[in-house]
């Protein structure tokens, strides 16, 4: 009977460590995710900061002064233009 | 003396201190049961939220509004967290260096500042708000007591005046205020929600115990607008404006097939990003809530109407000569005088007194039932906010002249939205589609306004109007067949017609022989000498349907000979 007894808590008392060891193993784990989210969010917050910039650079009017004034391109004229017509299409 | 027989053996105490020691401990555990039981049973919600309160948090989730895109994706609005600073006047105290940075920092004067948290009795006070994260940063290094930072969002908008009335602003809460971003407030807010988490001694988070609220982002809306097609829209338009020194102006692009909106723009427009000093001339989107009477652009509608009852055909000879009609003691006249005109030169030469006589021949209320038909009169529902439906008075209450008039579009007002969607009636062969803001997929359904060979008929006609010998020559462009109608009519005011002031339009589509899209233009007092729609509003037309069509990598339809732009006094000038 005394056997039994002691062998009931000591079993108990594995139990309730691996419960404390679990629980102390579960929150740092979920520390860390909670960590990892907030870098998640802090990322989006940047790709929404960085498609911003992106759409400021790509500002039609910047772009086309660009093309203009620096690289000097302009819209092909008449006698620069050539239509090609896409194979089996018949005109 | 042995021990048995010590005294201290016999010695008896009384019974009675013994029972009183018993009774004492028994009261004492009474009391101590009762005080556990009040505190575990009867008083415990009060400590379990004592207990709470030293670890669990709430927290509050914010929620993204959702981005507002463009066609192909272009980000044109985008919402991004910055930082309010607050104070709480009666803790805060900053000493000379940190008042001098804050000001700084914050561009506030000192003496602001300091009248701030001292006039407010509240321990509450925003000393600015919407500032960039960075500059944050740096106002909490100060470490001021009583100043507190709050995480708000902000939207931006990268295209700036360009697409200012099409998309709106929000409000400091982040709430839709104008534009798309009042129209689809509900689509694109989001639902911050919050929960409960355990935080340990180091503030980190170790548990989630339960989701008060759930955080929804909002969606993005994806529009029917071309960025490219609305920057050249933007730009023609403004150039056009500024060279007539004219009040205002709109353009409106719409897809023929899908009835989508691809580019709209405005003048006088605003910078979304810096809403200081607007004015109400600068906020109008006046494509869309603005009404005017459109002149001559309306003139195809009755000769439709006409076509379709069977009384004429392109080719009848209408009287013109000798270039004026009398009606009662009104007359009507034309700026151009000719003999005889068949219907298709009526609208060609855009002959006011060939119309007048062709809508005379019509019953009104056929006439007030196909100026319903177009949507003239009724709000289109796009979703904007102010949308005017313009003025279409009861056919009964017409009188003969107001019939003839009706039919070079005065006395009737329309918006340049409205003119735009009823033309593209023409060029999807009779189907007058919807309207629509955010992109769609497969075609909508429309509804048959007109036959198709009407609408072929007419789109035969509105090409002769913008070539050699029409009234809109400075419409063509190279490559694609264009038809179109210009419009020129004198402004109403104070319950007459001003004779000095014009609204110059031009509606029209490319190509001809298969409209891809439909573009009207409105030039408002132009003040340069020039009034007329075909010189003032169908160049526009012509550079943002060229580019546009350009961009949109349409087919060409016509050879690819340079346009020649008409010698000065060489086109036919319009009635007005």
């Amino acid at each position: 009977m005394t056997r039994l007894s002691l062998l009931l808590l000591a079993i108990l008392m594995a139990c309730a460590l691996a419960l404390v060891t679990s629980q102390n193993k579960a929150r740092k784990l979920f520390s860390e995710l909670e960590q990892e989210q907030e870098r998640s969010r802090q990322l989006e917050v940047e790709y929404g900061q960085l498609q911003l910039e992106a759409s400021t650079w790509a500002m039609h009017a910047r772009v086309q002064n660009i093309a203009r004034r620096q690289l000097h391109m302009h819209v092909p004229e008449a006698n620069q233009l050539k239509i090609v017509q896409p194979e089996g299409l018949a005109r | 003396m042995n021990f048995a027989a010590s005294p201290v053996l016999v010695l008896t105490l009384p019974t009675w201190r013994s029972r009183l020691l018993l009774s004492v401990f028994i009261v004492g555990f009474a009391v101590l049961v009762g005080r556990a039981a009040y505190l575990q049973v009867l008083n415990d919600d009060f400590l379990q939220a004592e207990g709470e309160s030293r670890y669990s948090r709430v927290l509050e989730i914010f929620a993204n509004r959702g981005r507002i895109l463009d066609r192909n994706g272009e980000a044109l609005a985008v919402s991004t967290p910055v930082k309010s600073v607050w104070a709480m006047p009666s803790e805060m105290k900053p000493d000379r260096r940190q008042l001098a940075k804050l000001s700084l920092l914050l561009n506030l004067p000192e003496a602001e500042i300091l009248k701030r948290i001292d006039d407010t009795a509240g321990d509450f006070v925003y000393l600015k708000r919407q500032i960039a994260p960075e500059i944050a940063e740096r106002v909490a290094a100060l470490h001021v007591p009583g100043l507190f930072e709050d995480k708000e969002y902000r939207r931006y908008y990268p295209a700036g005046e360009v697409m200012a009335h099409v998309l709106g602003f929000t409000g400091a809460d982040d709430i839709g205020q104008e534009g798309v971003e009042l129209a689809y407030q509900d689509v694109l807010a989001g639902r911050s929600g919050s929960r409960r988490v355990i935080k340990d001694r180091l503030g980190q988070i170790v548990e989630d115990v339960e989701s008060i609220k759930a955080a929804k982002d909002g969606h993005d809306v994806t529009l029917a607008l071309d960025s490219r097609i609305q920057n050249l829209a933007f730009s023609q338009l403004k150039a056009a404006v500024e060279q007539h020194e004219a009040k205002a102006g709109s353009i409106v692009v719409l897809d023929a097939d899908t009835g989508e909106v691809l580019a709209l723009a405005n003048l006088p427009t605003y910078n979304p990003n810096n809403r200081t000093r607007l004015s109400g001339a600068q906020l109008r989107n006046r494509a869309v809530t603005d009404t005017f009477e459109p002149g001559s652009t309306l003139k195809p509608f009755t000769i439709a109407l006409a076509l379709e009852s069977g009384r004429i055909r392109p080719d009848t000879v209408i009287q013109t000569a000798p270039g004026t009609l009398s009606i009662g003691p009104a007359t009507i006249r034309d700026a151009h005088i000719e003999r005889a005109l068949t219907v298709a030169q009526v609208i060609q030469k855009s002959s006011n007194v060939g119309a007048a006589k062709i809508a005379l021949a019509l019953p009104a209320q056929a006439m007030w039932e196909m100026f319903q038909r177009m949507g003239f009169g009724t709000s289109p529902p796009l979703g904007f906010p102010g949308e005017a439906a313009g003025k279409l008075r009861p056919y009964r209450s017409w009188r003969p002249i107001e019939q003839a008039t009706m039919s070079y579009g005065h006395g009737i007002s329309v918006s340049l939205v409205q003119l735009a969607r009823a033309y593209g009636a023409f060029a999807h062969d009779g189907i007058l589609l919807p309207l629509s803001l955010v992109r769609i997929d497969a075609p909508p359904e429309g509804e048959r306004v007109m036959t198709s060979e009407t609408a072929r008929a007419v789109r035969a006609m509105l090409e002769l109007a913008v070539q050699p010998g029409g009234t809109a020559p400075r419409a063509q462009i190279m490559g694609y067949r264009v038809a179109g109608k210009t419009g020129t009519a004198h402004k109403e005011e104070n319950g007459g017609y001003a004779a000095d002031k014009y609204v110059s339009s031009f509606v029209g589509f490319a190509p001809a022989s298969r409209p891809r899209l439909v573009i009207a233009v409105m030039i408002d007092q132009p003040s340069d000498g020039q009034y007329y729609g075909g010189v003032v509003a169908a160049p526009v037309f012509a550079q943002v349907m060229a580019g546009a069509l350009r961009i949109l990598d349409v087919r060409p339809d016509k050879a690819m000979t340079p346009v020649r732009p008409p010698a000065d006094g060489d086109e036919v000038k319009e009635s007005v």
